[in-house]
């Protein structure tokens, strides 16, 4: 079996998809299950079921409701962030005092249903900021043609020169990682996500050689994805142990600790 | 015992892989516990020589690893003469598996003369690898975007040629369930798991087809290997299924040939 000696894992990219648990609470035991043979430690869930891209306030507010009830009997190993939509700015301000300031979630997760170049989003990343929350931001880089919504790397550099003193994270690198990474090496507060695509070889070699590992996250985007094809993905990758041992949990790790801190939730 | 039957050889054109000469391919390998390798070339994907792509892949898996490669030799026929580089992959090199990318090629599988090759290829007692995809779609070079074979005209294709032997790669991600049930249900379709995805992919898969169809293979060195290797253990699958999955099936077909 491979693992890295003494590697803490932490993923910071997980959904209550792939199984078939009829409730949250049945879908994260299942899900804990492949996590304990994968020996990932702690996991970030967010977003709830059926998917959606655009959704309403009352939405994801459902959303975030079932995100707090998978935590509460895993408290010592999952954490979630708030799923947003920053097409309602204002409701999403509530959610974030919701669900962040006065509830268990420690990040913010926003997806496709605007473009993150907006500067409409930014009284959202301020406030999540304040609050030391995680921001992950989705990217991707289709040749196919992105959705008119959807994020690529370029934006998400542009909302950092915005909050040059604000991490963030580019979900995904782009999908397209050799384009995403040259896209945000300029931006030293972004991060990126490396979950959610195949595992090419080479992917993690060159994200080390062009932002060092302190900027790189694994997460594996499950259930759709593997734990398997995205652990590859640092394990496989021909770099230091010492950087392998940061990106597979230290980092993230050491982002979440003002939150967790201020939270007082203890690891 | 482990037989990987999706290796490649020389380079991928849009980008230099960790790994992509023979030598540390097989380092890597070996390394991995892999004891076989089913080794095709990328070379086989674009170019139109392939007598000498074939050849070149012979050479490498005579110098390098001890016999630890298995030869896999390319046919287009979309190419002038292709059953001559057939017949010399018999002949020649004495090759008992081939491979086809038809959407690299220019064909589709409805196509007769994909028709005459798969008789070509039973008569021969070939073993043929039909990769459905090289890399996700959504990545592809801007000036080389190529659609996924669409597998359908297969079943009633292997159901007119009973004796034939077919193993897809790279295609456990697109290939829609109903397909996959219903071309692992003929005998005759195997696949491997390199791009199978999901939490508990193998375990999961087996839940649809027999576990005598599936076979262990990394598309190493375009992914990481370790991605097929871990896939082993994030399902629980027991001595027998995975023994069958690492190497039985892949020993058994090739007996077959
Ligand atoms: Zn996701």
């Amino acid at each position: 079996m491979i693992r890295i000696s003494n590697a803490e894992i932490w993923d910071l990219h997980c959904h209550f998809s792939g199984v078939d648990g009829k409730t949250v609470d049945e879908r994260i035991a299942q899900l804990m299950v492949y996590a304990d043979r994968m020996n990932v430690d702690r996991l970030v869930f967010f977003m709830g079921w059926p998917w959606s891209t655009n959704p309403d306030p009352d939405e994801f507010r459902r959303q975030n409701d079932q995100v707090i009830q998978a935590l509460t009997h895993w408290q010592d190993r999952a954490f979630g962030f708030a799923y947003l939509n920053p097409m309602y700015v204002k409701e999403s301000l509530e959610e974030i005092e919701r669900c962040i300031a006065n509830g268990p979630l420690v990040g913010i997760k926003l997806w496709v249903s605007r473009r993150c170049r907006d500067e409409e989003i930014d009284a959202i990343i301020k406030r999540t900021a304040e609050l030391k929350g995680v921001i992950y931001q989705h990217t991707w880089l289709k040749v196919s043609g992105n959705r008119e919504t959807e994020s690529t790397p370029e934006d998400l550099a542009k909302l950092a020169s915005r909050h040059p003193d604000v991490p963030l994270i580019c979900g995904h690198t782009g999908g397209d990682w050799e384009r995403g990474i040259r896209a945000i090496q300029n931006h030293p507060n972004v991060s990126i996500g490396i979950g959610g695509s195949d595992p090419t070889a080479g992917f993690v070699e060159m994200a080390v050689r062009e932002l060092g590992a302190e900027r790189i996250l694994y997460g594996s985007d499950i259930g759709g994805r593997s734990f398997s094809s995205q652990l590859a993905k640092v394990f496989g990758a021909d770099i230091p142990e010492a950087a392998k041992h940061l990106i597979l949990g230290q980092n993230l790790k050491n982002m979440m600790t003002p939150i967790l801190k201020a939270k007082e939730i203890q690891l | 015992m482990i037989t990987d039957v999706n290796v490649n050889l020389s380079r991928w054109p849009f980008r230099r892989l960790p790994h992509d000469d023979p030598a540390q391919l097989v380092r890597k390998l070996r390394a991995s516990g892999i004891t076989s390798a089913w080794a095709g070339s990328f070379d086989g994907v674009l170019h139109k020589d392939l007598a000498s792509v074939n050849r070149r892949t012979v050479e490498d898996c005579q110098t390098f690893g001890d016999g630890l490669l298995i030869p896999v030799g390319s046919i287009n026929p979309m190419l002038p003469a292709w059953k001559d580089d057939m017949q010399r992959c018999q002949d020649d090199h004495g090759m008992q598996i081939i491979r086809l990318n038809p959407n690299y090629h220019g064909y589709k599988l409805d196509d007769p003369v994909f028709a005459e090759l798969l008789g070509l290829a039973v008569e021969k007692n070939f073993i043929v690898q039909i990769a459905l995809k090289m890399e996700d779609e959504r990545v592809h070079h801007p000036l080389m975007q190529v659609e996924m074979v669409d597998a359908t005209p297969l079943k009633e294709l292997v159901e007119q040629h009973p004796k034939s032997k077919i193993l897809i790669i790279n295609g456990m991600k697109g290939l829609p369930k109903d397909r996959l049930i219903e071309l692992a249900k003929t005998g005759n379709v195997s696949f491997e798991i390199s791009m199978l995805e999901a939490v508990g992919g193998v375990e999961n898969a087996l839940k649809l087809i027999p576990v005598e169809t599936l076979l262990f293979g990394s598309y190493f060195p375009f992914f990481y290997i370790e991605s097929a290797l871990l896939k082993m253990q994030e399902s629980e699958l027991g001595s027998f299924r995975s023994n069958a999955i690492f190497n039985g099936n892949a020993k058994r077909l090739l007996a077959e040939t």
